[in-house]
């Protein structure tokens, strides 16, 4: 257990690694360098900036030393003092703007989790001993739909529906009257309420994909000897049901956990963007749309580590879970 | 008749006599697509989206530029048989339509005439175009003679959205379909060489691949994407944005055909091959692609609607494909805002398209990955 721990690490903090080149790289492909941006925005404020301030600042900024310097000292000044660099948009530190913002796009993402599962395993489950029922197809066929409607164009039919049929306001995190109001037992339910758009939303395709791989699962084990065995020896059918079959599905569905929670990170951000949530998906997109690429790539850094941090807590709860998992 | 019998089938009176033992295996996997009914559902939307891009023009009422200003941001027009005072008319109509101002919003609003009646007529003159890019030619598919139509209703500046999505659907499936070609070619280079030559060289592409696959990919696409210039013109633009998007498919064709080719490469008839002086490539390229071609469709299938969707979010959001490039995505980007929903829903029809393309190509690929395997029950 050890040496598997140990080696899983030393993949991660490569896998980090490799990461933070690509986020490095996106960071660099702004239009011009920190200094040639600073001198534009100024020149457009106003203020007359000359050549040789720029060579200094360039120097200041260490941006003209070779690429590989200049990396290292990116990537130092995030991990030895969290400093992320700044924000052209915000004016701000990067690192201040994220982390306002990241708990909620963590809750949304976690929440979305628990959701895909409550929902898929009982389903799949319930598709599976009932195969070919009406219930069977009509769950088939939302899930088709499910997995073949875009994420975004989702957020825009219920926000359109619940605006017009139930009055609704369903972009933002809270309601009008509860924007400014002190936290009230009223205000959480209002923010429950926002909350369950984008969990649906992103969800939506996830679940759709787990119900199928749960019901192919339960279908499998149905047909095994043991089932028949256990129903010979006067076992009630739901008991059995839930004491063996559903339990050996379970596996191949919980084992690819981390694959869902990169998918529902990689389909947060916009989302978020469609529903006008205060997380770091709307943060993103613009400072894409604004080529502020000091943010941008600190946010790609974030999401890709957050997958994969999360994808080895995953792994290693499976492994406490399943003892058959080899340790290899 | 010795033709017939040698593929399997042959036609005695009306119902076709199968020969299992003598049809080859494409005629096998055929038959197999053929009892998925979904699938066939699929083969037969799909026919009809290629109808749309072939022939785009003659099947929209208008250009996909020409603005309409006297229908501006109005309500798609339903097609009518029966009339208010329930006479059938053969030929279907549409009622007209009376523009007026709104007197709270002071804006100009147009309203439904029943008292008169727009007859849609088959095959009329309209907006000149040509054929394929070739044949000059100005007959549509339907129009009215008197008035307007849009099926689709218009949008903020009055174009037909009707003329545009059907218009769209050419740089959709275009950029999903080069995409794909790319994404195909980049996987079964890639993964070949890994699953041919293993060892090291098989080692380093597994770890790329699992890299790939850990991080999320669409924020890094979008990330790419926003990297373009903006200066770039349309054709640019489309040709990044399709690579951009074919860098997202191939990991799973890679992984397909390395696992293939590991377990195909030990065979007697690779020795023999290579025995004969074949070369590697000869050898890979001859004697085992098409041994396991039937699988590598299916993941092609599957990479399709995958394309097809990073597409539409990206220029949904303004990242990918711009004016005057036409993709669906692109008219979404009208509906981005809850506002502009809010006033103007049938913007939202394109988003359908995408729905049904992504549904057609699913079932196709379904149908696909039963056949792969024909001999299987």
């Amino acid at each position: 257990m050890i040496a598997y721990l140990a080696r899983r690490l030393v993949y991660m903090v490569i896998t980090l690694l490799a990461v933070s080149v690509v986020s490095f790289v996106i960071v660099q492909s702004a239009p011009g360098d920190f200094a040639e941006i600073y001198a534009a925005r100024k020149a457009a404020a106003g203020a007359i900036i000359s050549q040789a301030e720029i060579e200094n600042l360039r120097k200041q900024l260490g941006l003209d030393q070779p690429l590989l310097v200049q990396y290292w000292r990116w990537l130092s000044n995030i991990v030895l003092h969290n400093d992320w660099g700044m924000s052209w948009e915000w004016k701000r530190p990067v690192g201040e703007v994220i982390w306002e913002r990241m708990p909620l796009t963590l809750a949304i993402a976690f929440s979305t989790l628990v959701f895909m599962y409550a929902i898929s395993i009982p389903v799949g489950i319930y598709s599976a001993v009932r195969r070919y029922s009406f219930g069977d197809h009509a769950v088939s066929l939302i899930g088709y739909l499910g997995l073949a409607t875009p994420n975004f164009l989702l957020a825009l039919v219920l926000m359109y529906l619940a605006q017009k049929y139930f009055g609704q306001s369903v972009g933002g995190l809270f309601s009008p009257q509860y924007q400014n109001a002190p936290w009230s037992w009223a205000r959480f339910a209002d923010m429950l309420a926002h909350l369950a758009v984008p969990v649906i939303v992103l969800g939506m395709a996830g679940t759709a994909f787990l119900i199928r791989a749960m019901r192919a699962a339960v279908l499998d084990e149905l047909d095994k000897m043991y089932v028949l065995s256990a129903k010979a020896s006067g076992l009630s059918p739901l008991k059995l049901l839930v004491r063996y079959p559903v339990r050996m599905a379970l596996n191949p569905i919980a084992s690819t956990l981390g694959w869902r929670l990169t998918y529902v990170i990689s389909g947060a951000p916009i989302v978020s963007f469609v529903l006008a949530l205060p997380d770091t998906g709307p943060l993103f997109l613009q400072s894409l749309l604004n080529q502020d690429m000091q943010l941008a790539g600190a946010l790609i850094f974030i999401y890709c580590a957050l997958t994969i941090i999360g994808t080895l807590v995953s792994d290693l709860l499976l492994v406490a879970l399943d003892p058959r998992i080899r340790l290899e | 008749m010795a033709l017939l019998d040698s593929i399997g089938l042959r036609r005695s009176g009306k119902k076709a006599l199968r020969r299992p033992d003598l049809a080859t295996q494409w005629t096998l996997m055929w038959w197999k697509f053929r009892q998925h009914r979904l699938a066939m559902v699929g083969m037969a939307l799909l026919g009809m989206f290629g109808l749309c891009v072939l022939f785009a023009e003659p099947i929209s009422p208008y250009a996909p530029f020409q603005r309409d200003t006297k229908y501006v941001a109005g309500a798609p027009m339903m097609p009518h048989f029966i009339d208010t005072e329930g006479n059938f008319h053969l030929r279907p109509f549409v009622y007209g339509r009376k523009a007026e101002r709104d007197l709270v919003t002071l804006r100009m609003k147009s309203t439904v005439d029943t008292s008169q009646i727009w007859e849609i007529e088959f095959f009329v003159h309209g907006a000149p175009y040509r054929l394929l890019g070739l044949i000059p030619m100005d007959i549509h598919l339907f129009g009215t003679r008197e008035g307007f139509i849009h099926l689709f209703g218009t949008d903020f500046t009055g174009l037909d959205l009707f003329s545009r999505t059907i218009h769209a659907s050419r740089a959709s499936l275009s950029v999903a379909f080069v995409g794909v070609v790319i994404s195909f070619l980049l996987g079964a280079a890639i993964g070949g060489a890994a699953g041919y030559f293993g060892g090291q060289l098989d080692n380093i592409v597994m770890r790329v691949i699992e890299f790939i696959r850990s991080v999320p990919t669409l924020p890094l696409w979008l990330a790419l994407a926003a990297a373009l210039p903006r200066d770039w013109g349309p054709l640019p633009t489309y040709l990044a944005v399709t690579i951009i998007l074919s860098l997202l498919g191939w990991t799973w064709l890679a992984r397909t055909v390395r696992s293939k080719l590991l377990a195909t490469r030990h065979e007697d008839f690779v020795l023999a091959a290579r025995l004969s002086g074949c070369s590697d490539f000869r050898i890979i390229r001859r004697h085992l692609l098409p041994s396991f071609l039937s699988y590598l469709i299916v993941d092609t299938s599957i990479a399709f609607p995958e394309i097809l969707l990073a597409e539409t979010s990206l220029s949904f959001l303004g990242l990918g494909l711009r004016e005057p490039v036409e993709s669906w995505g692109v008219l979404l980007y009208a509906a981005q805002s809850i506002r502009s929903v809010d006033q103007a829903p049938w913007l939202m029809i394109p988003g359908i398209f995408v729905i049904v393309a992504v549904l057609a190509f699913n079932f196709v690929g379904d149908g696909l990955r039963d056949a792969a395997d024909p001999y299987s029950r």
